[in-house]
C-alpha cells in the first residue's frame, strides 16, 4: 500500500478528506502560501477577473439554457419569454450578454499586460501559448453564442463568417456545407451551435487549469521583469493578493453593474432585436465590438482567401510572439523604445476596431489597410529588429531592493550590472 | 504581521479586535451580497409568470347537463367536473360511513348549495392512472362513479373509493364557485 | 510623444462618432422622456394613453406578439380592465404575411413589441418618424404608393401617416395632437420593449452603491494587510 499523504489541518473533517485527496493541501499551496512577487501592480488583477467572469458566464449560461429553445422557430421567442416572464430572467440574460463584453475587456487588458511586461518570454512561452488557445476558444464560444438569439445580426453574422471558409480552394464549399449542416445557416446550424456553445466553456475551464498550472511551475512575472531572487522578493498569495484582487473585483463589478443595470444594450446592435429574416439583409453587418479589429483586417484585403488568412493570422501570430521578440529584457519599463511603440500598436488595433464598425469604403479602407500593415509590421519587423538594436535601461538588482523603503541603500555596482537574460 | 496572518488564516474565527472590525464588516457585506445574488438564480427557477397565469382556470358549467361530466386540464392534471343527477346525489348522501374504505361524508366533498357539482382530481389514488367515467361510453363501475382500468379500482358518485386496490378517495382540487355557472379551479 | 499620441487617439475617436447607418437620414432630435437617465421611470398615464393609440390606430396593421394582455398590469391597468380589453378583441382569420404585404404596398408592417430597441435612435427615432411625415421637397421623385418622411432612411416609407390631430379621443381629456399621440405611443412602446426597466434601475442603484462602498472597504482592508510591506 502506498504511503498516505500526511495532512495537518486542525479541522478533523478537512483532514480526513485531505489525507485521501489532498485538495486542501493543494489549495493551500497554490492559492494560500504560494510565493508571489511583492511588486505587482493592478494589471496583475486581470487574470483573476477573467476567471471570475468565466464562472459568472457559466453560471448564468446554465440557467438561461433551462429556458432557451435552440430551434429556429422558437429561439427568439424563448429569449423574450426569459426577458418578460421568467423571474429575474432579464437580469441573467443581461448579465450573460454583457458578461461576454466584460470577459473580452479583461482578457484584452490581461494580454496587454503580458505583452508590455514580457510575460511571454522564457520560461513562460508555453503559458503564453495556452493563453492564446484560451483566446481562440473564447472567440469561438462568443461567436456561436451571438447566433443563438436568432436575430437579424445573429443570422447574417453567422452567414458572413461561415461563408468565409468557402475561400479555401477545393475543400472550401464542402466545409461550409458541413459546418451549416445544410445549404444555408438554418435550424441545423443553430442546434449544433447551441450544443458547442454549451460545451466549449467547460473545455475552457480545463485549458484555464492548464494555464494556471503552467504559471505555477515557473511563478509569476512582475512589473520589473526580473526573476525572483529570494523569498524576500515575494509574499504569500493569501492574504496579500486575495485582498488586493478583491479591490479590483469590486471596481470590475461596479463597471459591470453600471452596464447591466443602466445601459444593457449599449454595446449591442439594434438589428438583433429583429427576428432573423433570410430574405432581408441588414444595411450593415457588424460583429460585436470585440471582433471589430479582426473584421477590419478581413475586409482590408481585396482577395477573399488572403483576407481570411490575414484575419486568422493576426491571432495565430501571437503564438510565435516569444520567438519574434528578440529582446533579452522582459519588461517594457526598461525598454525605452518598445514602451512607446507598443502604444502605437495599441492605437493601430483601436483604429482597426473603429474601421470595422464602418462600411468598407473611402477613408475607412485606407485606414484599415494602414492598420493591418502596421499590426503585422509590429510583430514581423519591429519586434525582431528592436530586440537587437534597442539599448535597454539597466535592470535593478532585485525586486525587494526598489520596493522596501522607497529605494534603500543601493550597492554602487547596481547600475552597472549586466542585463538579465530573459 | 504574524498576528494578522494567523488571525485571518484561522478560517472564520478572526479575533474581533478594532483593526479586524473592518475585515468583519467587509466579509459580512460580501456574504450578504452573495446571498442576494444567489437568490436571483434560485428565484429564476420558480414558476415563470406565464405558468403562474395558468395556475388557476375558470370552467363554464352551462354546457354540462345533468348526468354528464367533462375533463379539464389544471396544472397539468386532469380534473373531473360532473353534473350529478338527483338520484346520484341521493346515492352519495345515503352511504353508511362503515361501508367506505376511507370514510368521508358526501357533504365534505361538495360545496354547500352546489351539491350537484362534484369536482375531483382525476388521478387514481392507487398508482396514478386516469379513471374512466366521464365520456358517455365509459364504464362507470358498480357504484356509478368512475372505474380505473389499470387495476380495477372503483369510485362512487362522490369520488370515494369503494373497491380497491386504491386506498384513498379521489382528491379534491382547490376550487370555488364564482357564480352558479362558473367555477374557478386553483 | 505620449501626449501627441493621446491627442491623435482623441481625434480618431471623435471622427468615429458618426456611425455608418445614419448617413442617409438626419439624426432624430433628442426628446425628453420620463424614462431617460438612471432615475427614469414610465409615465403610466402617458403609457395608458399610448396603449389606446396603439389599439385604435396601430394594431390595425402592426402586431405585438410578445406582449400578453396580463402584462398590461405593468402600465397600471386593473385586472378587470385587462379582462374587458381581452374580451373585446377578435382574432382576424386567414391573415398571413403574404396577405399583409399585399395590403400594405409590399412592405410587411413590423411587429411593435421591440421596435423601440430595434431602431437606432430608439424612442427619439420612433417619435421623429411619427411626426416626420411631410410633403416631399420640390424635385423629389416619389415611388408609387410611398410617403415622404424626414427621418426614415431613404425618406420613402410605405406606411402612410398614421396620426392626425384628434384621431383618438383620450379618456382623460388630454388634447390628442399628433405630437401628443406620438409621445404617448412611444412611451407605451418603450415600456412594451423594456417592461423590466424600472425594477432594473432600482436594483441597479443598490448594487452600484454597494460596489462603491465595497471598493472602499476592501481598499481599506488591503491597506491594513499591506501596511507592513509598504
Amino acid at each position: 500500500m502506498a504511503e498516505q499523504h500526511k495532512s495537518e489541518f486542525s479541522n478533523p473533517l478537512i483532514n480526513w478528506i485531505d489525507t485521501r485527496l489532498p485538495i486542501f493541501t493543494m489549495m493551500q499551496k497554490e492559492y494560500g502560501t504560494f510565493p508571489t512577487p511583492k511588486n505587482f501592480n493592478y494589471f496583475w488583477n486581470f487574470g483573476a477577473l477573467a476567471m471570475v467572469t468565466m464562472m459568472i458566464m457559466i453560471a448564468t449560461g446554465i440557467f438561461l439554457a433551462m429556458n432557451y429553445q435552440p430551434n429556429a422557430e422558437l429561439a427568439f421567442g424563448s429569449i423574450q419569454h426569459i426577458m418578460r416572464d421568467v423571474n429575474f430572467g432579464w437580469l441573467l440574460r443581461y448579465v450573460h450578454q454583457n458578461g461576454a463584453s466584460m470577459f473580452f475587456i479583461v482578457t484584452y487588458i490581461h494580454i496587454f499586460r503580458g505583452m508590455y511586461y514580457g510575460s511571454y518570454k522564457s520560461p513562460r512561452e508555453l503559458l503564453w501559448m495556452i493563453g492564446v488557445v484560451i483566446l481562440l476558444i473564447m472567440m469561438a464560444t462568443a461567436f456561436m453564442g451571438y447566433v443563438l438569439p436568432w436575430g437579424q445580426m445573429s443570422y447574417w453574422g453567422a452567414t458572413v463568417i461561415t461563408n468565409l471558409f468557402s475561400a479555401f480552394p477545393i475543400v472550401g464549399k464542402p466545409i461550409v456545407t458541413w459546418l451549416w449542416g445544410g445549404f444555408s445557416v438554418d435550424n441545423a446550424t443553430l442546434n449544433r451551435f447551441f450544443s458547442l456553445h454549451y460545451l466549449l466553456p467547460f473545455v475552457l475551464v480545463g485549458v484555464v487549469f492548464l494555464h494556471v498550472a503552467a504559471l505555477h511551475v515557473v511563478g509569476s512575472n512582475n512589473p520589473l521583469g526580473i526573476d525572483v531572487k529570494s523569498p524576500q522578493d515575494t509574499l504569500p498569495f493569501h492574504p496579500y493578493y486575495t485582498v488586493k484582487d478583491s479591490v479590483g473585483l469590486c471596481v470590475f463589478l461596479l463597471i459591470y453593474a453600471i452596464l447591466v443595470f443602466f445601459a444593457p444594450n449599449f454595446l449591442g446592435d439594434a438589428n438583433n432585436f429583429i427576428p432573423a429574416n433570410p430574405l432581408q439583409t441588414p444595411a450593415d453587418i457588424v460583429p460585436e465590438w470585440y471582433f471589430l479589429p479582426y473584421y477590419a483586417i478581413l475586409r482590408s484585403v481585396p482577395n477573399k482567401l488572403l483576407g481570411v488568412c490575414m484575419m486568422f493570422g493576426s491571432i495565430l501570430i501571437l503564438f510565435v510572439l516569444p520567438w519574434l521578440d528578440t529582446s533579452r529584457v522582459r519588461s517594457a519599463r526598461f525598454r525605452p523604445i518598445y514602451r512607446q511603440l507598443i502604444w502605437v500598436w495599441v492605437v493601430a488595433v483601436i483604429v482597426l476596431g473603429i474601421c470595422g464598425a464602418h462600411k468598407p469604403e473611402g477613408i475607412w479602407v485606407v485606414l484599415s489597410r494602414i492598420g493591418t500593415l502596421y499590426y503585422y509590421l509590429h510583430f514581423l519587423v519591429i519586434l525582431p529588429i528592436l530586440g537587437k538594436l534597442e539599448r535597454p535601461l539597466p535592470l535593478p538588482e532585485s525586486i525587494s531592493r526598489p520596493v522596501i523603503g522607497g529605494g534603500g541603500p543601493v550597492p554602487s555596482g547596481a547600475t552597472a550590472r549586466p542585463m538579465e537574460k530573459a | 504581521m504574524a498576528d494578522s496572518t494567523a488571525a485571518v488564516a484561522d478560517h472564520g474565527h478572526p479575533d474581533v479586535t478594532k483593526r479586524d472590525f473592518l475585515k468583519l464588516v467587509t466579509g459580512a457585506a460580501a456574504g450578504i451580497s452573495a446571498a442576494a445574488a444567489a437568490w436571483a438564480f434560485i428565484d429564476y427557477m420558480n414558476p415563470s409568470r406565464d405558468v403562474l397565469a395558468l395556475s388557476a382556470i375558470e370552467v363554464d358549467l352551462t354546457p354540462i347537463v345533468a348526468g354528464q361530466g367533462i375533463t379539464v386540464l389544471w396544472q397539468g392534471k386532469p380534473i373531473f367536473v360532473r353534473h350529478r343527477t338527483d338520484k346520484e346525489i341521493k346515492e352519495a348522501e345515503d352511504v353508511q360511513m362503515s361501508q367506505l374504505i376511507e370514510p368521508q361524508p358526501d357533504s365534505q366533498r361538495v360545496k354547500a348549495g352546489h351539491d350537484q357539482w362534484i369536482v375531483l382530481i382525476g388521478i387514481c389514488t392507487h398508482l396514478g392512472c386516469v379513471p374512466l367515467g366521464n365520456k358517455p361510453t365509459d364504464p362507470r363501475g358498480d357504484w356509478g362513479g368512475w372505474f380505473c382500468p389499470c387495476h380495477g379500482s372503483q369510485y362512487d358518485t362522490s369520488g370515494r373509493v369503494r373497491h380497491g386496490p386504491a386506498p384513498l378517495n379521489l382528491f379534491l382540487p382547490p376550487y370555488a364557485f364564482e357564480s352558479d355557472t362558473k367555477v374557478k379551479i386553483g | 510623444m505620449m501626449r501627441r499620441l493621446h491627442h491623435l487617439l482623441a481625434a480618431v475617436l471623435f471622427a468615429a462618432a458618426a456611425p455608418a447607418w445614419a448617413q442617409d437620414a438626419p439624426t432624430p432630435p433628442a426628446q425628453r422622456w420620463s424614462f431617460d437617465g438612471p432615475f427614469g421611470s414610465y409615465d403610466l398615464a402617458a403609457a395608458q394613453r399610448g396603449f389606446q393609440v396603439y389599439s385604435e390606430v396601430c394594431s390595425v396593421c402592426h402586431g405585438m406578439q410578445f406582449l400578453h394582455y396580463r402584462d398590461l398590469a405593468g402600465i397600471g391597468l386593473t385586472e378587470d380592465q385587462i379582462k374587458a380589453i381581452a374580451a373585446a378583441v377578435t382574432v382576424p382569420q386567414g391573415v398571413n404575411d403574404q396577405a399583409n404585404r399585399a395590403a400594405h404596398n409590399g412592405a410587411l408592417p413590423p411587429d411593435l413589441s421591440l421596435i423601440v430597441n430595434a431602431r437606432e435612435g430608439h424612442a427619439d427615432y420612433v417619435y421623429a418618424l411619427l411626426t416626420g411625415f411631410a410633403d416631399p421637397p420640390p424635385g423629389m421623385q416619389m415611388q408609387d404608393g410611398m410617403n415622404f418622411n424626414k427621418y426614415f432612411p431613404g425618406h420613402q416609407i410605405a406606411m402612410p401617416p398614421p396620426l392626425q390631430d384628434g384621431r383618438v379621443t383620450y379618456a382623460d381629456g388630454t388634447p390628442a395632437t399628433v405630437e401628443q399621440m406620438s409621445h404617448d405611443v412611444v412611451t407605451f412602446l418603450t415600456w412594451a420593449a423594456n417592461p423590466e426597466m424600472v425594477e432594473r434601475k432600482q436594483i441597479g442603484w443598490r448594487w452600484v452603491l454597494f460596489f462603491l462602498i465595497m471598493a472602499g472597504l476592501t481598499y481599506g482592508v488591503k491597506r491594513k494587510v499591506w501596511a507592513d510591506v509598504h
